[in-house]
C-alpha cells in the first residue's frame, strides 16, 4: 500500500492537444479517491500516466516514495482494471487471475492458493474453467477485479469499471467494490463521469474540467460547499438549478437580505448571510444563486411556509417516481448562462436555455403525496437556508471572504 | 463478436431447436432444397469440373505404363484390376525423387517457419510499438510488395555465387522468406492492429514484458493469421519452381526434379504421374491439419 502523489502534472499530446495542466493531487495511503468530470476533462489521462500508459509531459507521479514518471508499467507495482476489462480471451478464468502471479515466478503453490483466494472473494470459483466468452458481463467485471486484487498491488486504478454494466448490476458491484477496497485496504484511483458512484463510492472526490482540478473534497462537502458553479452544477442529479439574481440588502421598508429573482423576492436567513460574510461585498449586485431540487417543496404541503420564501411556478412536467416527484416548472426568472452552465447543459445532453428568456426551467424534487399535476400554477417552497452563491464573472463559490476562489 | 464456427455443436442444436419451435414440416424442409436446388447443382458442377484434371493424374498414376501410352486413364474406371501401386513403389526406390522430396520439406517448412517467425514479430512492432521511422519504414514494406520477384533473380544469383549460397537449402529458404515478408508483414501487422489495445496494456500493468506479451497473448491470439500465412507460403515455396532452377543445380525440389523427367520425345509418364500427385497431396495435408485453427470470434469475451 501506498499513498499516490501528483505534483504539478500535466499532460500534452505529440499534436499540441492539452489534456491536463497542472494537477497537484495526494491520495492518500488507503485512500478511496474518486476522479469525476465530464468526458474530455482528462481524468482517463490521469489515471493512465499513474499506469504507465501514457507518458508524463510535466511534473511528478510519485507512488509511496518513489517517482515513477520513467518506470515502466510493469515495475510500479499497480493494478488496473479496464472499462473494457481487456481479459486475456484465449485463457480460462483461473490463468487470467494468475497471469500476474505466474510472471512474478512466484511458487506454484501460492499462485494456486492466493488465485482461488481471489475467486472466492469474488463468487468466481465455479467458473475458474471457463473462458472469457462464455461469461455475463457481470462475470467479466469480476474476473476483471480479480486479477487485480490478485497481485495485491500498491494501488488499484480503475477506470470506469462499471460502465458497461446494466443499471440494476452497477449498483451490485458499487457497493461490492466499495466494500472490496475498504476490506483490503489498497489506495485507489477511481475514474468515472457518473457523480453517484462518485458520491457513493469515494472517501473523496477530486472534480476535474477540461485538465484542470477544481476541487477535492469529501463527498458531502462537495454537495454542501460546491467551490465554483461548475462542480455545484455538475454533484447532485437532478443537477442544481442556477438562476440569474440579485442581492439586496435590507433597506428602511424590508428587514434583512433578500435575493431577486426576475420579479419574485426571496428572504434570506440571517444565520446564512453571517456564515457567508463574502455575501456582503455583493449587496445591490448580481449573482448566480443555486438551488437544490430537494430544497424546492410543494407549497400545498408546507402551508406555513411564509409569502418571502415561495416562487410561482408553471408545471411543465411530473415524473412520479415513487419514493418521490420530479416537477419540472418554469418561472419568471433568467438561467444563469455561465459557459459553466452551458459546458454542462452540453455533457448532459441537453441544450442550454437560451439566456434571452424570460422564463426558466426549474426542477424540483417534491414528497410523493405532493399532488402537483401537469399545467398547473404552482407555489415552490425554497429552503432559503440552503441556497447556494457563485460570482457571475468568476463562477466561484461566494463564502467566507477568506476561502473565496481556495481549493479546499 | 460471437463464437461462431458453424461446426459449433451449440449451433448446431439452437438450429434444431429453432426448427422444433417453428415447427416445420418435413415437407417445407423438402421444398427448401428445391428451391436452393439449382445453386447446389451449379456448384457440384463446378466442383467436378475442377477436379477431373486431379482425378486422372491420380488414376494415371495407377496405371502401368503399358496401359497409359495404349488407353485413355478412364477406361480404369471399367476395369479396375488394371490399377496398381506398382509406380509408387518404384517412385519411393527412385534415389532421386526421394532426395528431392526431403529437399523440397527443408525448403518449405524451414522457409515457412522463418517466415512466420519474422513477419509476427516484425508485425507486432509495425502495430504496437513506437519507434522513429516506423511509418515510412512500414510503407517501404508495403511497397516491396509489386516487386516482382524475376527482377531479383540475376542480381541475387550473382550474390549467391559470392557468397556460396548458390545451390543451397539456405540460399532457396532465404530467398522465398525474402519474397514473403511485405506480405506477410502485412497480414501480421493487420490483424494485429485489431486485438485490442487494452490487452495488452492489461498485461503490461500485470508485469509482462514485449516478448511475454507476444509469446504469451499476441501469438495464441494470432494463431488464425498465422495459419493464414503459413499456409500460403507453404503452398507458394513448395510449388516454386523458378526460383529452385534458378538457384539450384544439385539442390532439387521435387518441382524440378519432376520437371527433369519430362522429355523432348516420350515421357516418363509412370513417374511423373505419381510424383506430380504426391507433389499436390502434401500440401492439401497441410492445409487440413491448419485448417482448424481457422476460428472465428478468437477474441470473443475479451473486450466489450
Amino acid at each position: 500500500m501506498a499513498a499516490v502523489t501528483f505534483d504539478g502534472v500535466g499532460k500534452v499530446y505529440a499534436d499540441g492537444t492539452r489534456a491536463v495542466s497542472g494537477l497537484d493531487l495526494d491520495v492518500g495511503d488507503q485512500e478511496f479517491m474518486v476522479l469525476v468530470g465530464p468526458s474530455g476533462c482528462g481524468k482517463t489521462t490521469a489515471l493512465r500516466m499513474v499506469a504507465g500508459l501514457e507518458e508524463i509531459s510535466e511534473g511528478e507521479v510519485r507512488i509511496g516514495e518513489r517517482v515513477v514518471n520513467h518506470v515502466p508499467s510493469r515495475d510500479r507495482d499497480i493494478a488496473m482494471v479496464f472499462q473494457s476489462y481487456a481479459l486475456y480471451p484465449h485463457l480460462s478464468v483461473y490463468e487470467n487471475i494468475a497471469f500476474g502471479l505466474r510472471l512474478k515466478k512466484l511458487p506454484k503453490g501460492e499462485i494456486d492458493r492466493r488465485t482461488r483466494d481471489a475467486a472466492r472473494v469474488l463468487d468466481l470459483e465455479p467458473l475458474l474453467k471457463r473462458k472469457p466468452r462464455n461469461l455475463s458481463g457481470g462475470q467479466r467485471q469480476r474476473v476483471a477485479m480479480g486479477r487485480a486484487i490478485v497481485r495485491q498491488p500498491q494501488a488499484f486504478l480503475m477506470d470506469e469499471p462499471l460502465s458497461n454494466l446494466d443499471a440494476k448490476l452497477r449498483v451490485q458491484m458499487r457497493a461490492e467494490i466499495a466494500r472490496l477496497q475498504q476490506d483490503l485496504g489498497v489506495t485507489t484511483i477511481y475514474v468515472t463521469h457518473d457523480q453517484v458512484e462518485a458520491m457513493t463510492m469515494g472517501d473523496r472526490v477530486a472534480v476535474m474540467r477540461k485538465g484542470q482540478l477544481q476541487q477535492v473534497a469529501p463527498p458531502q462537502e462537495l454537495y454542501d460547499r460546491p467551490v465554483n458553479l461548475f462542480v455545484g452544477g455538475f454533484i447532485g442529479s437532478p443537477a442544481m438549478n442556477l438562476l440569474d439574481a440579485t442581492l439586496e440588502r435590507g433597506d428602511g421598508e424590508r428587514d434583512g437580505w433578500s435575493v431577486r429573482l426576475g420579479e419574485q423576492r426571496l428572504a434570506l436567513p440571517a444565520e446564512l448571510v453571517a456564515s457567508r460574510p463574502a455575501l456582503a461585498a455583493y449587496a445591490e449586485r448580481s449573482v448566480i444563486v443555486g438551488i437544490r431540487p430537494e430544497d424546492l417543496e410543494d407549497a400545498a404541503l408546507a402551508p406555513e411556509a411564509p409569502a418571502d420564501r415561495r416562487l410561482r411556478a408553471e408545471v411543465a412536467l411530473r415524473e412520479a417516481l415513487g419514493s418521490e416527484v420530479i416537477v419540472h416548472a418554469t418561472t419568471a426568472a433568467h438561467a444563469a448562462s455561465a459557459s459553466e452552465v452551458r459546458e454542462l447543459a452540453l455533457d448532459s445532453g441537453v441544450h442550454a436555455a437560451d439566456a434571452e428568456e424570460s422564463h426558466a426551467t426549474i426542477v424540483g424534487r417534491f414528497s410523493p403525496r405532493s399532488r402537483i399535476a401537469t399545467d398547473d400554477t404552482v407555489e415552490l417552497v425554497v429552503d432559503t437556508g440552503a441556497l447556494h452563491f457563485f460570482d457571475v464573472e468568476t463562477g466561484l463559490g461566494i463564502y467566507a471572504a477568506e476561502r473565496e476562489g481556495a481549493l479546499t | 463478436m460471437e463464437a461462431s464456427a458453424p461446426t459449433h455443436p451449440a449451433g448446431r442444436f439452437a438450429r434444431t431447436r429453432e426448427r422444433e419451435r417453428t415447427g416445420e414440416s418435413r415437407l417445407a424442409r423438402v421444398g427448401r432444397l428445391f428451391a436452393r436446388g439449382p445453386l447446389h447443382v451449379l456448384l457440384i458442377v463446378i466442383a467436378v469440373l475442377w477436379l477431373v484434371p486431379t482425378f486422372a493424374l491420380f488414376v494415371t498414376s495407377l496405371l502401368p505404363p503399358s496401359e497409359i501410352t495404349q488407353t485413355g486413364w478412364w477406361h480404369v474406371i471399367a476395369h479396375p484390376s488394371l490399377a496398381t501401386f506398382d509406380n509408387y513403389k518404384h517412385l519411393f526406390d527412385n534415389h532421386d525423387i526421394v532426395t528431392s522430396l526431403v529437399t523440397t520439406v527443408e525448403i518449405a517448412v524451414g522457409n515457412t517457419i522463418l517466415l512466420v517467425v519474422v513477419a509476427s514479430l516484425a508485425g507486432y512492432a509495425f502495430a504496437w510499438m513506437r519507434f522513429p521511422g516506423r511509418d515510412v519504414l512500414f510503407v517501404i514494406v508495403i511497397a516491396l510488395l509489386v516487386v516482382p520477384l524475376q527482377t531479383a533473380l540475376i542480381p541475387i544469383f550473382s550474390l549467391y555465387q559470392s557468397t556460396g549460397l548458390f545451390d543451397t537449402v539456405l540460399g532457396l529458404v532465404l530467398f522465398h522468406t525474402a519474397f514473403g515478408l511485405p506480405f506477410g508483414i502485412f497480414l501480421m501487422r493487420n490483424f494485429f492492429m485489431g486485438i485490442p489495445k487494452d490487452i495488452m496494456e492489461s498485461a503490461r500493468i500485470d508485469g509482462a514484458s514485449e516478448l511475454r506479451i507476444f509469446v504469451k497473448l499476441i501469438l495464441p491470439l494470432g494463431l488464425p493469421a498465422i495459419a493464414s500465412l503459413a499456409i500460403f507460403q507453404f503452398l507458394w515455396t513448395w510449388n516454386d519452381l523458378i526460383v529452385a532452377l534458378t538457384f539450384g543445380r544439385n539442390t532439387q525440389p521435387l518441382t524440378v526434379a519432376i520437371f527433369s523427367q519430362t522429355r523432348q520425345f516420350g515421357s516418363n509418364i509412370e513417374l511423373i504421374a505419381p510424383a506430380s500427385f504426391l507433389s499436390l497431396a502434401i500440401p492439401l495435408a497441410v492445409f487440413l491439419a491448419l485448417q482448424r485453427y481457422f476460428v472465428q470470434g478468437m477474441l470473443a469475451g475479451s473486450v466489450k
